[in-house]
């Protein structure tokens, strides 16, 4: 890694704003396109509402977002200690969502990964899930 | 997150501005509800021009509205998206149901 950095934020949702903008602005010394980092801004504000609403779901709880920066990819991960995610691969599927009744749209996997390069889903042990997710920034696509 | 909203003739214009997550998700499905409520309108018109930021959870503000406003015969046009709230609504899908104005 040529650089690194984590961030731990109180699961609530008006830190959101906060997590991502400081994602973007780790990433730009890899010097990306505006439409690069909107879209890395979005794909992090996915995975800290998922944490939020779904991992800790009105609970105290602790988000953490870690990113590094290995040539010209970005690498982000954001792990949390909430109660987890049942079924992964069924939690991916777009439109899929437990909380139907609250207007979620079920499209927070799928906005991460059309916007980001590769997207793991893991269970953090003892519980919890974590979202690893990765970015060429290269400047020739 | 700040909302302004008009109405001409029939048509309820709504202005969205700011970044719309789930920090203020509540606030945006509330005001527009009771504006909503409150008019008499044929169609109702988004702007988005101002609107620096959205993630899904924005979609699922949309989804709800619109079918909201479906049982009342009322269509919701989106208008002005800026590039990156752009790619979210095409993404997900919403232009079917939310067409985009023509710029």
């Amino acid at each position: 890694m040529n650089n690194f950095m984590t961030l731990k934020i109180k699961a609530v949702s008006r830190n959101e704003s906060f997590a991502r903008s400081a994602v973007a602005a780790f990433c730009v010394e890899l010097n990306p396109t505006l439409d690069d980092l909107s879209d890395i801004k979005t794909a992090v504000s996915e995975a800290v509402t998922n944490s939020i609403v779904h991992g800790y779901d009105g609970e105290d709880g602790v988000v953490t977002i870690q990113a590094g920066i290995d040539g010209n990819v970005i690498h982000i991960e954001v792990s949390d200690e909430g109660k987890g995610i049942e079924d992964i691969s069924m939690a991916r599927q777009p439109f899929y969502t437990t909380k139907p009744d609250a207007e979620r749209s079920g499209m927070g996997f799928t906005v991460m990964e059309s916007f980001m390069d590769t997207l793991e889903v893991f269970h953090n042990a003892p519980h919890g899930t974590v979202v690893k997710m990765s970015k060429n920034l290269c400047a020739v696509k | 997150m700040n909302i302004e909203h008009k109405l001409v003739g029939s048509t309820l214009y709504f202005g969205l501005s700011g970044e719309l997550d789930e920090s203020c998700a509540a606030f945006v499905r509330d005001t527009l509800d009771s504006i909503c409520e409150r008019n008499q309108m044929k169609k109702v018109i988004i702007d988005m021009e101002r609107l620096n930021f959205m993630d899904s959870t924005g979609i699922g503000v949309l989804i709800g509205r619109y079918r909201k406003l479906k049982t009342r015969a009322v269509p919701i046009l989106i208008a002005s998206p800026p590039g990156a709230v752009d790619r979210v609504l095409k993404l997900t899908g919403i232009y079917d149901i939310m067409p985009k104005i023509a710029e």
